[in-house]
C-alpha cells in the first residue's frame, strides 16, 4: 500500500466550477498525484473509495439529507477541506437565505405539490463550517489554480498551509492598477480577504468579496473610501450580501 | 428470456451534477425506468430578485461552472435586451470569440476527459496516463489547455468571466495576444486531426441506436448560429418570437426529479451539438465537414450517442471560425472601448445563445430602478431530460438480452453522450405539475 495521503473530492449545491478549476490544472494534476492518491472524485472518475484521509469539499448545504450525507464524510476523514465560497461561506447560494425557504420554494415551484418529497426538503443555505468542523478553507468563486496546489502540497506533507489575511488591495497595488473608486466604479477590495491576486480589479471589474471579508478591516480606512468617492455605507452592505449574506457588518459600522 | 434484475446508478459519475438511473426487470418484464436528477435546488431565479441590472451576469454564471460564458452572454443579452443597449462591432466579435472559447473547452473535457474512458474501457482518465494511450491523453489535455487559455485571455477567467460586463467588455486583448492565440489555434489543427482519427479507430464502442424524435437549436442565415439566431425545430421549423419562448419550451415538474422537463411537438426534444449539426451542419467550415464525414455523420442523424462526435465536429468549426474572427478583429483594428452606456428603465428582457449543452434561455423583467422583479432561465439540460427519459425507454428493450453489468453501462453511456450539466438545471419558477 502506498503511504501517500488518500483524497476523496466531494459536491454539494453548487456549480462545480471549483473542482473545474482543479480539473483546469491540466498537466499540473500529474504533479500532484506525485504526492497524493485521488481515490474518489465523482465529476471525473467512476472509482469511489469510503478510505480517505483528506476530504476536500464543494458546496452549500441545503437539506436534511445533504446533512447527513456530509456528517459522514466528515466521520471518514482525518482533515476536512472547505473548497471555494459555497463551501466556505455560502457563496451566491446565500442571497436567499433573506427570504424563508417555504417563500422561494413557491416561488421557484409554485403549487407543484412536492411536500413530503425529501429531495425537495430545503433549508436555509449553509456553509459547511455550519455543519461539521471544518479544517482548512481554499477560498475563492471560483478558488485560485495556484491556491490550490499550494494548500494540497503543504498538507500533502503534512505542513499548515498559509492563506492569506490581508485585503485584496494589497495584491492589488502591487499590479499597479488604477483604483476602480478612481474610474467611478465600487469595489470590495479593501474589506475581502485576498489571495486572488486581485484578478476581478486587474481586469477592470470591481472586487465582489467573494473570498470572504478580512477578519479584522482597517473599518477607518472603509469609511475613508466611501466619504471620498460619496458613497453610502447603505450600498456597500448590499453590494456585500452578494457573497457575504449574513456575515457581520462589511466591515464598516 | 425470463429474468429478474434492477439496475441502480446513484449520483452517476463523470457528468456535471447528481443524476440517478434506476431499471427493475422482473420475469423479464420492465416495471420501471427512470432518469432523475436529485441535485439540490439552488433558487436561482429567487436569487434575482432585488439584484441590481449589472449584478445578475455575475450571479447567473454561478449557475453552472462549466458553461458560466454562455450564462453570462444570455444573461447580458435578456439585460441589454431590456435596457434596449445596443453593443458596438467588436464587443460583438469579442463574444463570439468568447462562445468559441468556452464550446471549446467543454466539449474536450466531454470527450476526452469524460466521455472517452467508455470507449476506452477504463473508469477515468487516470488510469489511462500509465497506459499506452498517454500521447492521447497528453494531446487532448493540450487543446482543452488551449482553450481554457483562450477563455483567461478574452474573458478574464475560464470559470466565472470577469471581462464581460453590461454593453460590452471591461477589458480587451490586444492585438499582439490576439496573434498568437491565432497562431496557436493554427498550430493545433493537426492535433485535433490526430485525436479524431484516435476516436475513429474506437468508435466500434458507439452503440448504434437510433429514435426519431424533434431536434430545436438557434438557426442564422449568416452562419453556425452559436451567440445569435432564430429559434428553429425540425418538426416545426423557424420560430421568431423569442420573447415567447414558453410557447415552445413548455417546462413541467416531474416528481423523481428537482430539474423541470420540457416538450415541444412530442413527448420530448433535443437540443445539443447534434441538434445543432442535425439544423445547421451546411454551414459548419469545410474542415468541420470533413471531420464529420471521417465518422459518417449527416443530417437528420438520431443517434443521441453520436452527440460526443457531434462535439468533436463543432470543436473542429470553433477553431477555424475562430481563426477567421481574429483576422476580421485584427482587420478593423482592436481597440480599449468603453462599454455603451446604460440608461436605466423597466422592461423585459430575453437573451438566447447556444451554448455546449444546447439552447440557453435567460428572461428578465427589471423594474424603473433597473432591479431585476422576475427572471427566468431555461438550461440545455433541463430539455434534454424528456429525451433521455424516452431514449431509455426505447433502449432498455433492445438490449435487455445483454447482462445486467452491460445495461448499466449502456445506459450511463447514454446519458454522458447527452453530457448533462445536471447541477445548472435545477431551477425553475412557476411551475406546476402536468
Ligand atoms: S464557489 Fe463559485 S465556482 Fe466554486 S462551486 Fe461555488 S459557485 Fe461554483
Ligand atoms: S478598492 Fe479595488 S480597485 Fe481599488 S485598490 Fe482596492 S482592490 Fe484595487
Ligand atoms: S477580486 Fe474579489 S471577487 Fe474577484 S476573485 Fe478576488 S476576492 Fe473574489
Amino acid at each position: 500500500m502506498s503511504t501517500k495521503p488518500r483524497v476523496a473530492v466531494f459536491d454539494f449545491a453548487d456549480c462545480e466550477g471549483c473542482e473545474l478549476q482543479i480539473a483546469n490544472l491540466e498537466e499540473e494534476i500529474l504533479d500532484l498525484l506525485e504526492i497524493v492518491d485521488i481515490v474518489s472524485f465523482r465529476e471525473v472518475m467512476k472509482e469511489h473509495s469510503d478510505e480517505y484521509d483528506i476530504a476536500i469539499v464543494e458546496g452549500s448545504i441545503m437539506r436534511p439529507m445533504d446533512e447527513k450525507r456530509l456528517k459522514y464524510i466528515r466521520s471518514k476523514a482525518k482533515i476536512l477541506v472547505a473548497l471555494g465560497a459555497c463551501a466556505t461561506i455560502g457563496g451566491v447560494n446565500k442571497i436567499r437565505n433573506q427570504w424563508m425557504p417555504e417563500e422561494v420554494m413557491k416561488d421557484v415551484y409554485g403549487n407543484a405539490k412536492v411536500k413530503g418529497n425529501e429531495l425537495f426538503n430545503v433549508n436555509k443555505t449553509k456553509a459547511v463550517n455550519e455543519v461539521v468542523p471544518v479544517d482548512y478553507y481554499i477560498h475563492g468563486c471560483p478558488i485560485d489554480r495556484d491556491e490550490f496546489k499550494h494548500v494540497i502540497t503543504a498538507l500533502a506533507l503534512g505542513k499548515k498551509p498559509e492563506i492569506p489575511t490581508y485585503p485584496v488591495c494589497v495584491e492589488c497595488k502591487k499590479n499597479e492598477n488604477v483604483c476602480l473608486f478612481e474610474r467611478g466604479m465600487y469595489c470590495l477590495g479593501p474589506i475581502t480577504r485576498a489571495g486572488c491576486k486581485a484578478i476581478c480589479p486587474t481586469n477592470g471589474s470591481p472586487c465582489e468579496g467573494c473570498r470572504g471579508l478580512v477578519k479584522k478591516a482597517e473599518t477607518e480606512c472603509v469609511w475613508e473610501v466611501l466619504e471620498r468617492y460619496n458613497l453610502s455605507y447603505e450600498d456597500i452592505r448590499r453590494r456585500c450580501t452578494m457573497y457575504n449574506y449574513g456575515r457581520a457588518e462589511c466591515g464598516a459600522q | 428470456m425470463t429474468k429478474d434484475f434492477s439496475v441502480h446508478v446513484e449520483h452517476l459519475t463523470r457528468v456535471e451534477g447528481h443524476g440517478n438511473i434506476t431499471l427493475d426487470v422482473k420475469n423479464g418484464t420492465i416495471e420501471k425506468i427512470q432518469w432523475s436528477v436529485v441535485e439540490a435546488p439552488r433558487f436561482f431565479e429567487a436569487m434575482l430578485r432585488g439584484q441590481q441590472y449589472n449584478e445578475l451576469r455575475a450571479i447567473t454564471s454561478r449557475i453552472c461552472g462549466i458553461c458560466s460564458i454562455g450564462h453570462s452572454l444570455a444573461s447580458l443579452k435578456a439585460t441589454e435586451d431590456a435596457l434596449n443597449v445596443s453593443i458596438s462591432e467588436q464587443t460583438q466579435l469579442l463574444r463570439r470569440l468568447a462562445i468559441h472559447a468556452e464550446n471549446m473547452q467543454s466539449h474536450i473535457l466531454h470527450i476526452g476527459y469524460l466521455a472517452a474512458p467508455d470507449f476506452l474501457g477504463v473508469g477515468s482518465v487516470f488510469p489511462l496516463l500509465a497506459s499506452k494511450h498517454k500521447e492521447t491523453v497528453l494531446k487532448i489535455v493540450k487543446l482543452h489547455r488551449l482553450a481554457n487559455e483562450m477563455s483567461d485571455l478574452i474573458c478574464g477567467r475560464t470559470i466565472h468571466p470577469i471581462r464581460l460586463v453590461v454593453g460590452g467588455f471591461s477589458m480587451v486583448p490586444t492585438k499582439k495576444q490576439l496573434l498568437t492565440l491565432q497562431k496557436r489555434l493554427k498550430e493545433s489543427k493537426p492535433v485535433v486531426h490526430d485525436v479524431a482519427k484516435i476516436l475513429l479507430s474506437v468508435a466500434d464502442a458507439i452503440p448504434q441506436f437510433t429514435r426519431e424524435t424533434e431536434y430545436i437549436a438557434l438557426s442564422s442565415d449568416d452562419e453556425y448560429a452559436l451567440y445569435e439566431g432564430v429559434l428553429n425545430s425540425t418538426d416545426t421549423g423557424r420560430f421568431h418570437e423569442y420573447h415567447n419562448y414558453q410557447l415552445l419550451t413548455n417546462e413541467y415538474v416531474v416528481p423523481q426529479s428537482t430539474a423541470k422537463y420540457t416538450k415541444h411537438n412530442r413527448a420530448s426534444y433535443m437540443v445539443g451539438a447534434l441538434a445543432r449539426f442535425n439544423l445547421n451542419s451546411k454551414q459548419l467550415h469545410p474542415w468541420a465537414q470533413d471531420v464529420a464525414k471521417m465518422f459518417n455523420l449527416k443530417p437528420i442523424n438520431y443517434n443521441p450517442f453520436m452527440n460526443t462526435i457531434a462535439q468533436l465536429v463543432e470543436f473542429a468549426h470553433s477553431i477555424d471560425d475562430s481563426i477567421q474572427l481574429i483576422d476580421t478583429l485584427l482587420d478593423r483594428g482592436i481597440k480599449e472601448e468603453k462599454p455603451t452606456k446604460v440608461v436605466v428603465k423597466s422592461g423585459r428582457g430575453v437573451g438566447l445563445v447556444e451554448v455546449p449543452r444546447g439552447l440557453l434561455i435567460h428572461d428578465y423583467t427589471l423594474n424603473s430602478k433597473g432591479y431585476c422583479i422576475k427572471a427566468n432561465c431555461i438550461i440545455p439540460t433541463n430539455q434534454n431530460h424528456a429525451n433521455i427519459q424516452q431514449d431509455m425507454e426505447k433502449l432498455v428493450p433492445e438490449i435487455i438480452n445483454k447482462t445486467p453489468k452491460e445495461i448499466e453501462l449502456i445506459l450511463e453511456m447514454l446519458v454522458r453522450a447527452y453530457d448533462p450539466c445536471i447541477s445548472c438545471s435545477t431551477h425553475y419558477l412557476d411551475v406546476t405539475f402536468k
